[in-house]
């Protein structure tokens, strides 16, 4: 990493603790900044927030480990995150998969060459009453089939 | 991105169309709270043991009890906490409360804040559910200018309370209450050994009330119309209404809002599903229910549940289902204690056995003793309840998961 961009991580992080307080539970919110700028929070990032909040590297390591939604790896610049639960697997979860895998040309757990596109399951995400459905990073879309899945998917940048 | 729409949805059951003896009936944002300030603490809290209201969130726990200790606490600090984790499988009534609802689940944490001495209150919400972020904050924004929220509210001199709202990352069992204040404190979402319980050490400590979504959202109709109003819905051991998450196949999947007691066959009229063949009642860690009991009835003393309802007909695979429930409990277990680490996995593989039909029946009656291991020997909630599908569906479906797979073996 170059030292301006070690600069601005830390500059970031520190920023952060300042309006979430220098405080151990502050470290999600944090976390999930940080994650939000850069997409992922790198070895450096999670070294300065442990630094600010005066807790071992390893916590702030254990707690990124724990939730499915943070990573500690670079993934692709979009998230994919397709509902495989029972309602949604009942309603083609597995056409839509099929063909997204296809259009993308990678498995579930890959990113695109570009790093356009992460392709992941989620388990329920509270859309049942509109299934299939998935989440494109933040935004949620409902009453999938596999032609409508892939055109999101090609709209993503 | 923000010019991609969400995909057909279904606007039938838009909140003008619903309609519901409680929760979905008439309500003027803050009326609740006004009515609040103007009684006495201990007026609230009897109107709330009245309505013998228990927790919406699953596990039926009295509200009027744990409010009471946290009020009776010595505390300087104590924190309203508002479970939005909504992760059961088939459950997104929250999501409906939260986006069509917030006055009726914000007004009644205020209510809790001023009832129990807390002034600050902390959402939630699931990560899953980020989309709904900048409509809260800006929500709770028009509270505080409109002085429901922030120094003393409504004028009601010394009570200050403010709502932030935090997002979880992905994890199912941080819904437990436990695990939740782990996470909010900045810690793995692991859930603690209880006692103690969050009403005596909860969030940094404090005494601290953990309630659904849907739980404050009835508390406004409770404070404004009492505790008896609130028992005429309901049988005598669950009062009020539910919200119903109902999906899977049915005419008109969607949020429901019916009186406790309702039996699943009225339920299945009402939705639209007359050709059920199974109902899941409860999610994931419910139990699944076959046509012969279709006459029982939704409640806390019979088929309890947190909302979901998943209706399968005779299309489906039983084996199929209970095997998602059981992926979904070796993905979710936070791997903390031995009985639902592994035995999850056990389970898993049981019904893979069955799957192929290389599978003993003696083997089967030994994977049902480890689930009843698991519901009294694992730490929360989860590995508790984690058997429910695999010793109820294959009781309740033995005929068609058995019969082919039986003579499949022998042939
Ligand atoms: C694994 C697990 C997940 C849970 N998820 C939720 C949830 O998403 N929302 C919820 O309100 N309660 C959930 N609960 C129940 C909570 O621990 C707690 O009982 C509840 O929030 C209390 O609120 P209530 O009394 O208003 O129901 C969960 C429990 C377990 C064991
Ligand atoms: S029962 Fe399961 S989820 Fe709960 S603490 Fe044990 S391992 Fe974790
Ligand atoms: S099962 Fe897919 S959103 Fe609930």
């Amino acid at each position: 990493m170059l030292v301006y961009e070690k600069n601005a991580v830390s500059e970031l992080v520190s920023d952060l603790t300042e309006k979430y307080g220098k405080k151990r539970s502050s470290l999600l919110p944090i976390l999930q900044e940080i994650q939000q700028r850069y997409n992922y929070i790198s070895d450096f990032a999670q070294q300065e927030v442990a630094r600010m909040l005066d807790i071992h590297p390893v916590e702030v390591y254990g707690v990124i480990s724990f939730y499915a939604f943070l990573y500690d790896k670079p993934r692709g610049r979009n998230i994919v995150r397709l509902c495989k639960t029972i309602i949604c697997d009942l309603a083609g979860t597995k056409a839509i998969a099929d063909a997204v895998k296809r259009e993308l040309g990678i498995e579930f757990g890959d990113t695109t060459k570009d790093g356009r596109v992460t392709l992941e399951y989620a388990n329920c995400i509270g859309m049942c009453d509109h299934s299939p459905a998935m989440l494109v990073n933040d935004h949620v879309f409902t009453g999938l089939d596999p032609e409508t899945a892939c055109k999101i998917l090609r709209e993503i940048k | 991105m923000q010019n991609l729409k969400r995909n057909k949805m279904n606007t039938v059951f838009e909140k003008q169309n619903r309609s519901g003896p409680i929760l979905f009936s008439k309500y003027d944002e803050g009326s609740g709270i006004e009515k609040a300030l103007s009684m006495d603490r201990n007026e609230i809290l009897n109107e709330l043991r009245d309505s013998k209201l228990k927790g919406r969130g699953g596990a039926g726990f009295p509200t009027s009890s744990k409010w009471m200790i946290v009020a009776a606490a010595n505390d300087e600090k104590k924190y309203v906490i508002c479970n939005a984790d909504e992760g059961e499988p088939g459950t997104f009534k929250d999501r409906v409360l939260l986006s069509e609802y917030p006055e009726l689940v914000f007004d009644g944490m205020t209510i809790a804040g001023f009832t129990i001495g807390a002034e600050e209150g902390i959402v939630y919400l699931r990560g899953e559910y980020t989309y709904m972020l900048s409509y809260l904050e800006s929500y709770l924004e028009k509270m505080r200018q409109s002085g429901r929220l922030g120094k003393n509210v409504l004028g009601k001199e010394g009570f200050n309370f403010d709502i932030i709202i935090r997002l979880g990352s992905g994890a199912y069992v941080c819904g437990e209450e436990t695990a939740l204040i782990e996470s909010l404190e900045g810690y793995r979402g692991e859930p603690r050994n209880r006692p103690p319980y969050p009403v005596n050490t909860g969030f940094m400590g404090h005494p601290t009330i953990v309630n659904n979504v849907e739980t404050f959202a009835l508390i406004p109709h409770i404070v404004l119309k009492g505790g008896t109003w609130f028992c005429e819905n309901g049988t005598d051991r669950s009062t009020g209404s539910k919200l119903f998450s109902v999906s899977g196949d049915c005419e008109n999947p969607g949020v429901y809002e019916l009186p406790w007691g309702t039996t699943i066959k009225e339920l299945l009229a009402i939705v639209g599903a007359e050709n059920a063949k199974a109902v899941q009642v409860g999610g994931a860690s419910g139990v699944c229910i076959g046509k012969k009991d279709f006459n029982r009835s939704l409640a806390y003393e019979d088929a309890a549940t947190g909302g979901s309802i998943m209706i399968f007909n005779d299309s489906r695979n039983m084996l199929q289902i209970l095997k998602s429930f059981m992926e979904f409990f070796v993905e979710e277990s936070c791997g903390q204690c031995t009985p639902c680490r592994i035995g999850n996995v056990k389970l898993l593989e049981g019904v893979e056995m069955i799957e192929k039909g290389e599978f003993t029946f003696e083997y089967i009656e030994k994977l049902k003793d480890l689930g009843r291991t698991m519901q009294i020997a694992s730490k929360c909630g989860l590995g508790q309840t984690s058997p429910n599908p695999f010793i109820s569906t294959l009781e309740n479906f033995k005929e068609e998961i058995f019969k082919s797979k039986a003579e499949g073996a022998l042939t």
